[in-house]
C-alpha cells in the first residue's frame, strides 16, 4: 500500500536514469543516511564504534570491492586478505614517508598502489577460470602476507615487526591513533564509504559494470559481441582492489591501529568477506552492506548469549561460536543462495501488492 | 650430488603426504562436483576421533579412562564407522539440498562445513596436541643412511607405501566394480546417470566414505609426523597447488602433481636463496637469508606456472566451451 509507483511519472531522461527510481526508496535513503551521520554520532561511544560500527563500515568497504569483482564480473578471489594488507602497508608507507599528507591523499594512494598489485595479479584470470583461478589467487595472499612479513622495508625496520599508526588529519580533523575523537573517526569512515558506495552504485549501472556482467554471465558470448576480456577482466581486478586496498588502509589506520601482516590479514580475512558477499547476495551493493552487517554482527552477539545467557566459560563459548557460525553459513546458503539482498527483494515485491495477496 | 639426491628424496616422500590429501578432494570433485574445502579439518576430526578411540576418551569432558581404550583393530573400524556417520550426515543436511546450485554455493557450504568440523573437533575431543602411537616406525631408515649415507625417515617411506596401495586399491575400486562404474557415470552425467536408475544419494555417501577413509589415513601420517593439532587441518591449502597442477577430475593428477610439488618445493627451500643471489645479485644487495620460510606459497606459483601453459591442469579434462 505504502510501497508502490503508481502516480509517480517520469517526465524526463533524468528521472528515468535515477539511481532510486521510487519516491519511496529516495526518502527511506535520505532517513538512513541522516540517522548515519547524524543520529548515530549522537549515542555513539567507544565501545559501539570499535566493536561494531567502524568494523563494520569498513568491511562494508571491502565486501563492495570484492561484490564487484566476484559478484559483478564472476572471477572468484581467494585473495581479498593479501589485497587488504597491501592497502594497510602502502597507507602506513605513505603516512611515514609524507608526515604532512592528507589522510584522504593517503587513502587514495593507497588504493592506487593496491589497483596496481591486483591488475599485476588479475592477468592470470586471462588464461584460466574457476576454481583454478580461485587457488591461483590464493598464491596472491600467501605471496603478499610472506613479503610483508619477510622485507623490513615495509615496516621501517622497526624491531617488533608491528606497523602502528602515526597521528594524522584528514582536513584539519585527527582521524587515527585513539587520541582522535570517536565521532569523528566514525563519520571520516562513513563518508568514505557513502562516496565509494554511490561511485560503485553508478559504476555498475553503467556501461563498465554491464561489460563486467556480460563476462561474468558468458564470458565467450561477451568476447563475440565485442566486449574486451582483456580490459574488462583487468578493470574489474583494478577496481575492486583499490576498493579493498582503501578498505585495508581503514581497517589498519582508523579502526585497529596496529597491524601485523599474517595476524591481521590472514587468509580467514579472505574468508570472512567471501562469506559476506554470499550471505549478503552476489552482485549486490546492498548485499554487500546487509552481508558485512551480519559477519561483523553474528559473533558479537552469539558470543554475548553463549557467555552471557548460558554461563559458558570464553574458551567453550569460542568452540560453540565457531561451530554454530559454520552451521548458520550452511543454513542462510540452503535456505537462501542468494543472500540476503534477495529476501529484500521478495519484500519488496510483497510490499506492492500488501494487503491483498494477488 | 648426495646432498641433492637426498633433497629430492626427502621432496618426493613429502609430495607423496600432499598427493594423499588431494585424493580425497579429488574423489569427491569427481563425483558430485563439489571442492571439498572441509577434507583437511575431515583429516583432523578423523585422527582426533581415532586417538579419542585409543585412549578411551570420554567424549565432551576430555578425560581419558584407561579402562575404555581400545586395541588398533577395534578403534579403525570405529573411527571409520563414524566416517561414514559423517558423510551420511553431510549429504542429508548439506549436499541434499544444494543439488544444482551454483559451484561457489557448494565451495562456500563446505567451507562453512569445515568451521562446523573444526569447532565439533574441539567440543568433542578438545583442543590440546594429542600424540598417535599405532606402531608405527620412527627415526631414520639406518640401512640406507649405512650404506649410502642417505637420511630417510622411515614414517615417510610408510606412508608412501601406504599412499601406493590407496591408489592401487581406489583404482580397481573405480574400474573394475559395479559401484566404481556407478561413480563414474555420476562424474560424467548426473542427470544421465539417474535416468539409468543410479541413486546419486547413494553414491554421494559412498563417495564421502571414501574421502572419509582417506581422510583417516592422512590425519594418521601427517599427525604421526607433527601431532595431531588444528594446524593438520591447513594442510588442506598444500593440496590446492597439487589439485590445480594436476586438474581437479585426475587421480593420476594428484599423485604426479604431488610428487613436482613436494621436490619442487624443497628444492626451492635449498637452493632457493643461492640462485636468486646468482641471478639479481649483480643488481641488487640481496641476503640469501630472504627467500626461506617460502612453503606457504612458493607451491602456488609453482603451480600457476604450470598453468599458464595447461590451464585445466596437467591431467585435467580439456576445457571445451560453447556459447
Amino acid at each position: 500500500m505504502f510501497y508502490r509507483e503508481s502516480g509517480q511519472f517520469k517526465t524526463g531522461y533524468a528521472a528515468d536514469q535515477a539511481i532510486f527510481p521510487i519516491l519511496q526508496d529516495r526518502w527511506s535513503m535520505l532517513v538512513i543516511l541522516v540517522v548515519g551521520f547524524v543520529g548515530v554520532p549522537l549515542i555513539i561511544d567507544d565501545y559501539w564504534a570499535n566493536a561494531v560500527f567502524i568494523p563494520f563500515l569498513a568491511y562494508a568497504l571491502a565486501a563492495l570491492g570484492l561484490n564487484i569483482l566476484t559478484g559483478y564480473c564472476g572471477q572468484l578471489s581467494l585473495g581479498t586478505g593479501g589485497f587488504l594488507a597491501v592497502g594497510a602497508y602502502s597507507s602506513y608507507k605513505l603516512m611515514t614517508a609524507f608526515p604532512g599528507m592528507d589522510m584522504i591523499l593517503v587513502l587514495l594512494g593507497a588504493g592506487a598502489v593496491t589497483a596496481m598489485v591486483g591488475l599485476l595479479f588479475g592477468l592470470p584470470s586471462l588464461r584460466i577460470k574457476g576454481f583454478y583461478l580461485a587457488v591461483a589467487t590464493l598464491a596472491a595472499q600467501f605471496f603478499l602476507i610472506w613479503l610483508f612479513y619477510k622485507v623490513p622495508w615495509f615496516y621501517n625496520y622497526n624491531a617488533t615487526g608491528q606497523i602502528s599508526v602515526p597521528p594524522r588529519e584528514a582536513l584539519g580533523f585527527l582521524v587515527t591513533t585513539q587520541k582522535a575523537d570517536v565521532v569523528v573517526r566514525y563519520l571520516f569512515i562513513l563518508s568514505v564509504v557513502t562516496v565509494f558506495a554511490i561511485a560503485a552504485k553508478n559504476m555498475v549501472r553503467g556501461r563498465i559494470g554491464r561489460s563486467w556482467m556480460a563476462i561474468r554471465d558468458m564470458d565467450i558470448a561477451a568476447e563475440l559481441i565485442g566486449i574486451r576480456p582483456f580490459s574488462t577482466k583487468l578493470s574489474a581486478f583494478a577496481v575492486s582492489s583499490f576498493f579493498i586496498g582503501v578498505a585495508g588502509a581503514l581497517i589498519f589506520s582508523v579502526w585497529l591501529g596496529a597491524a601485523e601482516s599474517g595476524e591481521t590479514f590472514g587468509i580467514l580475512e579472505s574468508f570472512l568477506v567471501l562469506f559476506m558477499i554470499i550471505v549478503g547476495g552476489l552482485g549486490s551493493i546492498l548485499g554487500s552492506f546487509l552481508g558485512a552487517g551480519f559477519i561483523v554482527l553474528m559473533p558479537i552477539g552469539l558470543k554475548n548469549v553463549l557467555v552471557d545467557w548460558f554461563g559458558m566459560t570464553a574458551v567453550f563459548a569460542k568452540h560453540v561460536e565457531i561451530t554454530l557460525f559454520g552451521v548458520l553459513i550452511i543454513f542462510f546458503l540452503i535456505v537462501e543462495p542468494h543472500g540476503l539482498a534477495r529476501l529484500w527483494q521478495i519484500i519488496k515485491e510483497k510490499l506492492r501488492l500488501w494487503p491483498f495477496p494477488h | 650430488m648426495l646432498f641433492f639426491i637426498e633433497t629430492v628424496i626427502s621432496g618426493l616422500l613429502a609430495g607423496v603426504m600432499y598427493s594423499l590429501v588431494a585424493l580425497g578432494f579429488v574423489l569427491i570433485f569427481k563425483a558430485s562436483g563439489v571442492f571439498n574445502f572441509a577434507q583437511g579439518v575431515l583429516a583432523l576430526f578423523a585422527a582426533l576421533t581415532l586417538v579419542g578411540f585409543l585412549n578411551g576418551t570420554t567424549p565432551f569432558t576430555h578425560i581419558d579412562n584407561p579402562a575404555f581404550a581400545m586395541p588398533a583393530w577395534m578403534a579403525i573400524p570405529l573411527t571409520i564407522l563414524v566416517m561414514v556417520l559423517i558423510a551420511i550426515l553431510v549429504e542429508k543436511f548439506i549436499l541434499r539440498h544444494l543439488v544444482n546450485q551454483e559451484q561457489i554455493i557448494l565451495f562456500m557450504s563446505m567451507v562453512g562445513l569445515a568451521y562446523v568440523l573444526e569447532g565439533a573437533g574441539d567440543i568433542i575431543w578438545g583442543s590440546d596436541v594429542k600424540v598417535i602411537d599405532l606402531g608405527l616406525p620412527q627415526g631414520a631408515w639406518d640401512w640406507l643412511l649405512d650404506t649410502h649415507g642417505i637420511y630417510v625417515e622411515k614414517i615417510e617411506m610408510v606412508a608412501a607405501g601406504v599412499a601406493g596401495a590407496l591408489v592401487v586399491v581406489l583404482a580397481i575400486f573405480f574400474q573394475k566394480t559395479r559401484i566404481g562404474r556407478a561413480l563414474r557415470a555420476v562424474a560424467d552425467d548426473h542427470q544421465a546417470a539417474l535416468s539409468v536408475g543410479i541413486s546419486l544419494r547413494t553414491i554421494w555417501i559412498i563417495v564421502w566414505s571414501v574421502a572419509g577413509v582417506v581422510a583417516l589415513v592422512t590425519g594418521v601420517m601427517w599427525g604421526a609426523k607433527s601431532g595431531i593439532q588444528f594446524s593438520l587441518s591447513l594442510i588442506a591449502l598444500k593440496a590446492l597447488p597439487v589439485l590445480i597442477l594436476g586438474g581437479f577430475e585426475s587421480i593420476p593428477g594428484a599423485i604426479v602433481g604431488g610428487l613436482i610439488i613436494g621436490v619442487g618445493e624443497k628444492l626451492a627451500e635449498v637452493y632457493g636463496g643461492e640462485v636468486i643471489v646468482a641471478m639479481f645479485g649483480r643488481w641488487f644487495e640481496i641476503d640469501p637469508g630472504i627467500f626461506t620460510a617460502t612453503e606457504n606459497w612458493f607451491a602456488y606459483v609453482l603451480a600457476l606456472v604450470f598453468l599458464l601453459f595447461r590451464p585445466q591442469g596437467l591431467f585435467g579434462e580439456k576445457i571445451i566451451e560453447r556459447v
